[in-house]
């Protein structure tokens, strides 16, 4: 027989207001193997989890339910005051008897409340009364981990953890590390200068002995969990051998043809061998295969020619490597929103009308300008700029319904850079809100707008046209109630940031969860802003929604900081609620394996004494599993189980009901 | 309304007397529209502090000389005395009366007005008005 002991919670008034707890306690101790009950102003302080450990000890307790509120506030409390006292946490139960009691009943006689408080604790009983002690599962860790992105929050994360003692790999899809923070002019609100902050990390993360980078690479599939993955990496051909390459860039000055540069974003052109900007890590050139003579022709070859050290391959193919890891975190950044829908603004059209990342590069001293700001169609210095927020974003006709949050920011730090470079130049800005939340910030746009003299009209932007070699801006002031027109020499558009294109297939491949715009989801919002659903995959910059440098970094070191967390033991402790098959009845028609939403279902191969297959079943993946209980549901010949919860405990607790 | 924005305007030299005169900086004010809320006459006015203040933002004098915002002001400096940035509509209004007013239009001479208007008007508003109108 059992021996259970039964705690009702008052939760002070919280519960004690619509239930009778004492009423509860004195109708739980007639239940069959009840041998102890009793209700308690605070079961989860110090005296009531005190008074528990007594209760077991004086009564030999065998098993515990606590009436009080729900698991997700104190199961884990309760449990380890159970273990202290030499009872196997699992034998302890909740009966939510809050939240989905006395909250929800209003009736102060306590009748509706006691009574569902006795079916409640009741069913938890009989419930406990075939549950099995269970054990932790211990999963041995790879203590390696996979960053996924080399800009800012990637490079961070591969840093700390890399700081940390483990070891990191590093892929990156771009043929340098950097992201688009090697792309910006100088910084908000401070004005540091953006790559002299950002290359002394690209190195350092490039020297590091623990930090292994792949460049020009992407990640082709990830298998495994938590402890324990594989991941596929697709090198894609460089054709160029970084062991010989001694980036001297010799190539890259005989190189005969030019295509229009990425990095730059279109303001200039590059060579068909490149690296994409001088600071470039690795410093090693890549070759434009789509747009080389000699890969496409068979012709011309001048690369390989000059080249000393006989790096050139143009053999070369994509290679898959595998890595074994124990942790991924993903960083796989923004991009801007292609603008060429908003034929409004002349985007796409009008050379004088750019975006924000590329007025960045015409600010950059080492933009196609030199740090110059001249305007692309005719190289003229721009006697005004009117610069446009909000393009896209808070726009739920034709863009995106949510603040692009930076663009408040650097739309400010532009119309000061602007002006630091064109003294008589005149700034224009047109602004629905200016949200500069976050230190200094508010003082920066009061800077651009008191000292710096750019001049704010709060009203969405209509129409952009050319007239007479300007650039004819028409909007709204809706402070002054008017219309207002502008002649403008260039139009910068701050563009909508949204998610990088494909997205959502690597979403996919690793199996984490993302919203309707691609943006990754955190396992919660607020407490577990760098988790995932999936466990051992971490989050870190604008992957998951638009976030700027101070933030992506931060993220980056949090990431690395669970990653560290979780690769401080040799062993990774998990809970043991997860499904189990009985092999001896599967009949293998994977409807578990469609239905569970973590991939923990796998196909498991039965070999007689010959070695030959001779049957399949599913196997769960105890790491991976995460004791939802789809699959239990999803088995038509009912041979799922779900330790804690099996269909015999269940039947028994709707039986006491 | 519609109006065009030029460097040269916002810039201005009758923008830079108007500062210069008052001792406000016109692109201090945020427009979050504080003065225009407590001034007790606002109500009547054609554009009220803050439309008017923005409207020297953007370099349109003008516009704030048409409207009779100036000369409603009582100048009891209210909207100053709940300006967050420390602006003073009431200072820029007085700039805007004086400048008006030097330049000849709207002047007033108390010999011109009738005796009958001076026996009946109280002292303090003719104490104001004359601070107002003669130059």
């Amino acid at each position: 027989m059992a021996r259970i002991g039964v705690f009702i919670c008052q939760c002070g008034n919280n519960i004690e207001s619509t239930v009778d707890t004492k009423s509860v306690s004195e109708e739980m101790e007639k239940v069959p193997g009840v041998v102890f009950s009793c209700n308690y102003k605070f079961m989860c302080s110090s005296p009531g989890q005190e008074m528990l450990k007594e209760a077991i000890k004086k009564h030999k307790l065998d098993g515990v339910v606590v009436s009080a509120c729900s698991p997700h506030m104190h199961e884990k409390t309760f449990r380890k005051a159970c273990e202290s006292a030499g009872l196997n946490p699992y034998r302890c139960e909740i009966a939510n008897i809050r939240e989905q009691c006395s909250w929800v009943h209003h009736d102060k006689t306590k009748k509706t409340g006691t009574v569902k408080s006795n079916d409640l604790t009741r069913m938890t009983i009989e419930r406990l009364k075939r549950n099995r002690p269970l054990k932790k599962i211990n999963i041995p860790v790879n203590k390696r981990a996979l960053v996924i992105g080399g800009g800012i929050a990637g490079i961070q994360a591969a840093l700390d953890i890399a700081e940390g003692g483990r070891e990191v790999i590093l892929v990156e899809k771009e043929p340098s590390i950097g992201g688009n923070m090697a792309r910006l002019s100088e910084t908000f609100p401070t004005m540091d200068c953006s790559q002299c902050i950002l290359t002394p990390k690209m190195v350092e993360a490039e020297l590091h002995e623990r930090i292994k980078i792949y460049t020009y690479s992407e990640v082709e599939g990830l298998d495994g969990y938590i402890g324990n993955f594989t991941v596929r990496i697709r090198k894609k051909a460089k054709y160029v051998d970084e062991e010989l390459c001694t980036g001297c860039g010799e190539c890259i000055e005989k190189c005969p043809f030019k295509a229009s540069s990425e990095f730059e974003l279109g303001l200039n052109k590059r060579k068909v061998i490149y690296t994409p900007f001088p600071q470039a890590v690795p410093n090693i050139p890549v070759i434009d295969a789509p747009n080389c003579t000699m890969i496409q022709k068979g012709k011309c070859g001048v690369c390989a020619k000059v080249c000393g050290p006989k790096a050139i391959d143009f053999e070369q193919t994509d290679e898959i490597v595998e890595e074994k890891v124990g942790a991924v975190v993903v960083a796989t950044g923004y991009e801007l929103m292609p603008n060429e829908r908003f034929g409004e603004y002349g985007y796409g059209r009008i050379k004088d009308v750019i975006n924000g990342l590329q007025f960045e590069r015409l600010a950059s001293s080492s933009g196609p300008t030199g740090g110059e700001i001249r305007r692309p169609s005719d190289g003229k210095v721009p006697e005004s700029v009117v610069f446009i927020q909000c393009v896209g974003s808070r726009d739920e006709a034709k863009g995106v319904s949510y603040c692009s949050k930076i663009c408040c920011m650097y739309t400010a730090k532009h119309t000061m850079l602007y002006k630091h470079k064109v003294h008589e130049g005149q700034a224009y800005v047109f602004y629905m809100d200016i949200r500069a939340g976050g230190k200094r910030y508010e003082e920066f746009t009061r800077r651009a707008i008191e000292d710096e003299g750019a001049m704010y009209l709060r009203g969405r932007v209509s129409r952009v046209y050319e007239r007479g070699g300007k650039v004819v801006v028409q909007g709204a002031d809706t402070l002054s109630a008017s219309q207002v027109e502008i002649e403008a020499d260039m139009v910068v558009l701050a563009t909508a940031i949204v998610s990088r294109t494909g997205a959502d297939t690597l979403a996919q491949r690793l199996g984490i969860g993302y919203d309707r715009y691609r943006f990754y989801n955190e396992y919660h919002p607020k407490l577990r802003p760098v988790e995932t659903v999936n466990a051992g995959i971490y989050l870190a910059g604008a992957c998951v929604g638009p976030m700027d440098i101070p933030e992506s970094v931060s993220m980056g070191s949090a990431a690395a900081s669970k990653v560290l967390a979780l690769f401080s033991a040799d062993e990774m402790a998990r809970e043991p609620i997860v499904a189990g098959v009985d092999k001896t009845r599967c009949n293998a028609c994977w409807d578990c394996l469609v239905a569970c939403p973590y991939s923990a279902i796998e196909k498991e191969e039965v070999k007689n004494r010959q070695g030959e297959t001779v049957r399949w079943n599913a196997r769960v993946n105890e790491g991976v599993c995460q004791g939802c209980g789809v699959c239990v549901a999803a088995c038509r010949s009912k041979v799922i189980d779900l330790a804690g919860y099996t269909d015999e405990q269940v039947y028994a607790a709707i039986s006491a009901f | 309304m519609k109006i065009k924005l030029f460097k040269q305007e916002i810039e201005g030299s009758s923008i830079r007397q108007i500062e210069r005169s008052s001792g406000e900086v016109l692109k201090n004010c945020y427009q979050c529209g504080n003065c225009s809320g407590g001034c007790p006459v606002s109500y009547e006015m054609d554009l009220p502090p803050s439309q008017a203040i923005r409207f020297l933002q953007l370099g349109k004098v003008e516009e704030v000389k048409k409207a009779n915002s100036m000369w409603l002001c009582v100048g009891c400096q209210q909207c100053f005395s709940r300006c967050p940035k420390s602006v003073s509509a009431a200072n820029l209004f007085e700039a805007l009366r004086q400048m008006s007013l030097r330049q000849g239009k709207d002047h007033r001479e108390i010999r011109d007005l009738p005796v009958s208007f001076l026996e009946k008007a109280p002292q303090q508003a003719i104490v104001c008005g004359f601070r107002k109108l003669v130059s």
